[in-house]
């Protein structure tokens, strides 16, 4: 329709575990009218094209865990106009990022044959920690139909329409009734921001925060309220380091929580 | 109408006569049923579907489900869902829009609502339902997806015989006697119901059922049943003066004290059987070529709610709170005539963190220090 070259998008993988990618190839029925929008240029889950760029947008799963991953992202940022962080690895460091908890170098030993071949850093951390982000999809992982909209929208020049709010108002809106106050099963739905349409409450688990804290979520008095209630502060500290633990709201809480313990 | 018919007896045997009689008459009946481990609304054909011989327990962010050592079918009171949920529905398409030759062709949206009998609608609810008859019917604008399932439900009210420990209703007026806006109103005795008319509409249904005249002693004992209730009732919201308290409080430091526990989650506007607000938004295909206009359920706790050119308005938790307990209880009053608040207490039960409406309007009312 329009005379305008169709948008050069990369999609890049650094440490995770290839599932937000598979979130872009499953959404079948989308898939090929994006593919009529854009110009995949680099993508190897799906194709051997090799375009060096530079791109319009570049989608980045993962996080930084190496050296040369951390060389490696700030080649991608200069080569992408528009680089978006897809998934909880790339946007909070992941479930990886337990290991900046513990002790690198003892996983390094214990899990490798030969450790000296291994060569990674101490943590993992997100994109944002190593280049500036222009937008960060969340979740673990990401929700296909927010991908899409996202890439949609940047096509047609508008902002993407992924809302903020907490989990809970989608389980408002579906009619599941709340798990914590009708069975004191901890969640963390009201600190997180939605996106999976308030799946676990509805099989009677708690949220374990995928799509990452909400805005302005207020950890802390929820936390309280939990520990009131019963539940042990160490297995809050796990409730809150899962696929986001290294996201700053939950870090912070889990830290406090630890020290309090 | 100007003379009440007297109520009648309906033994508990014939219950279910009067949910077939609605089925047959085409209405979709909906009443409390036992689902995700508390009382919700939900179709029912059966008397056995009710939650006979269940009681809720309920408390600052907590609710349990309990037996009773009886078989009352409606031993309990209100639970996480409201009517709203039927009158004002979580998600609807408003409009649609196609894309032709000749441009947009937009057009109002499919909407043929089941006709609802609410089976068990207690006093406050009756109550919420009034304020949102005048939110959506009432004003300047009609609102058409409320009023087409409205104006063909059938109101079956219930008597509560007992309360929660979050129940306010005896503070703000409303409850717990059933007093109008009801086709038929049930208060359960041991073996049956006492049945009070409101409408023709209830009294021509009526007409169809096995009933008999009910006994002095019968009425008695349904009166001393709703006393139970009044009498249960220890929670309080003082409602003297509290426009002008409110309005003129608005820098009274409980409100960053309650900002600091509110997780702004939404959860207590989801659950008010009063709480109207929603957002709408296009959403469209991939090819641009057909959108629908869809409207959620939304709250003033969200942050983007409040967004507008250059920011939210409504930047922390705190105002955002204040908004919703200001406007519940104050300038509701200035906007619709009324109180926005039946005192239900669902929002008290529902909070994950127990946050109480009453205690912080008497918290309020403290001068601050
Ligand atoms: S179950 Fe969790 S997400 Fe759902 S309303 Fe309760 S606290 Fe919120
Ligand atoms: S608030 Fe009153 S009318 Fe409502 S459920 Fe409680 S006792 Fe019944
Ligand atoms: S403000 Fe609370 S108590 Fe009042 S009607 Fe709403 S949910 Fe019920
Ligand atoms: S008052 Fe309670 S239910 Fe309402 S937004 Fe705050 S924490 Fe959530």
């Amino acid at each position: 329709m329009s005379a305008k070259p169709k948008p050069k998008v990369g999609v890049f993988k650094f440490a995770s575990c290839d599932g937000c990618q598979l979130s872009l190839l499953s959404a079948e029925d989308e898939l090929l009218t994006i593919a009529g929008k854009i110009d995949i240029a680099y993508f190897l889950e799906a194709t051997s094209r090799i375009d060096e760029g530079p791109y319009d947008i570049a989608l980045v799963e993962g996080s930084i865990t190496t050296p040369t991953d951390a060389l490696r992202i700030r080649d991608i940022r200069q080569r992408s106009k528009f680089l978006i962080t897809i998934g909880a690895c790339a946007t909070a460091g992941g479930i990886q990022a337990l290991r900046n908890w513990a002790d690198h170098d003892e996983f390094v030993r214990a899990v490798y044959a030969r450790p000296e071949y291994i060569e990674t850093l101490a943590t993992s951390t997100p994109i944002a920690e190593h280049v500036p982000v222009d937008f960060e999809l969340r979740g673990c992982p990401i929700n296909r139909h927010q991908l899409v909209e996202v890439i949609v929208s940047l096509v047609a020049g508008r902002k993407p329409k992924t809302p903020s709010h907490s989990v809970c108002l989608d389980c408002k809106r579906r009619g599941t009734v709340c798990i914590t106050v009708a069975q004191g099963i901890p969640c963390l739905g009201p600190v997180t921001q939605s996106g999976c349409g308030a799946i676990c409450p509805s099989y009677d688990r708690g949220c374990y925060g995928c799509f990452g804290p909400a805005k302005q979520c207020n950890t802390g008095s929820l936390c309280q309220q939990l520990l009131a209630d019963g539940t042990p502060a160490p297995e809050l500290v796990q409730l809150l380091r899962n696929y986001n633990g290294y996201a700053p709201e939950f870090r912070q809480q889990s830290e406090q929580l630890e020290t309090q313990a | 109408m100007n003379s009440t018919p007297p109520s009648l007896f309906l033994a508990r045997s014939n219950l279910q006569l009067l949910i077939d009689r609605l089925a047959e008459q085409g209405f979709e009946v909906i009443g409390p049923t036992i689902s995700q481990a508390a009382i919700v609304y939900d179709r029912i054909s059966s008397v056995s579907d009710l939650p006979q011989g269940w009681t809720d327990r309920q408390a600052p962010g907590e609710y349990r489900l309990e037996r009773r050592d009886d078989d009352q079918l409606f031993g309990y009171v209100v639970g996480p869902h409201s009517w709203k949920r039927y009158l004002f529905p979580p998600l609807t398409t408003l409009t649609t829009a196609d894309l032709t030759t000749n441009g947009w062709q937009m057009r109002a949206a499919d909407d043929n609502p089941p006709k609802y009998a609410f089976l068990g609608v207690r006093a406050c609810e009756l109550a919420a339902i009034r304020v949102q008859d005048k939110v959506f019917l009432e004003g300047a604008y009609v609102d058409p997806v409320y009023q087409r399932r409205r104006q063909n439900a059938f109101i079956v009210a219930v008597n509560c015989t007992q309360a929660a420990s979050t129940c306010f209703c005896t503070s703000m007026e409303t409850g717990p006697r059933c007093r109008s806006g009801f086709d038929l109103a049930l208060t359960e005795l041991f073996d049956g119901f006492e049945v009070e008319v409101g409408t023709p509409a209830g009294a021509e249904l009526l007409r169809q059922l096995p009933t008999t005249s009910i006994a002095e002693q019968q009425l008695a004992d349904a009166e001393q049943r709703r006393q139970q209730a009044v009498d249960q009732i220890t929670r309080k919201l003082d409602t003297e003066g509290i426009r002008d308290l409110l309005l003129t409080r608005l820098n009274h430091p409980r409100w960053e004290e309650v900002g600091q526990r509110c997780l702004s989650c939404t959860n207590c506007t989801m659950v008010c059987p009063t709480c109207f607000c929603s957002s709408v938004e296009e959403v469209s295909d991939l090819e641009g070529q057909h959108s629908e206009r869809e409207r959620r359920w939304d709250s003033c706790f969200n942050l983007d709610f409040s967004y507008v050119s250059g920011g939210p308005v409504r930047r922390d938790i705190r105002s955002r709170y204040r908004q919703w307990l200001t406007h519940k209880l104050a300038s509701w009053i200035d906007q619709f005539g009324s109180s926005g608040c039946v005192g239900c207490g669902r929002c008290i039960t529902w909070c994950p963190v127990g946050i109480d409406i009453t205690e912080e309007v008497a918290a309020l009312r403290k001068e601050a220090p």
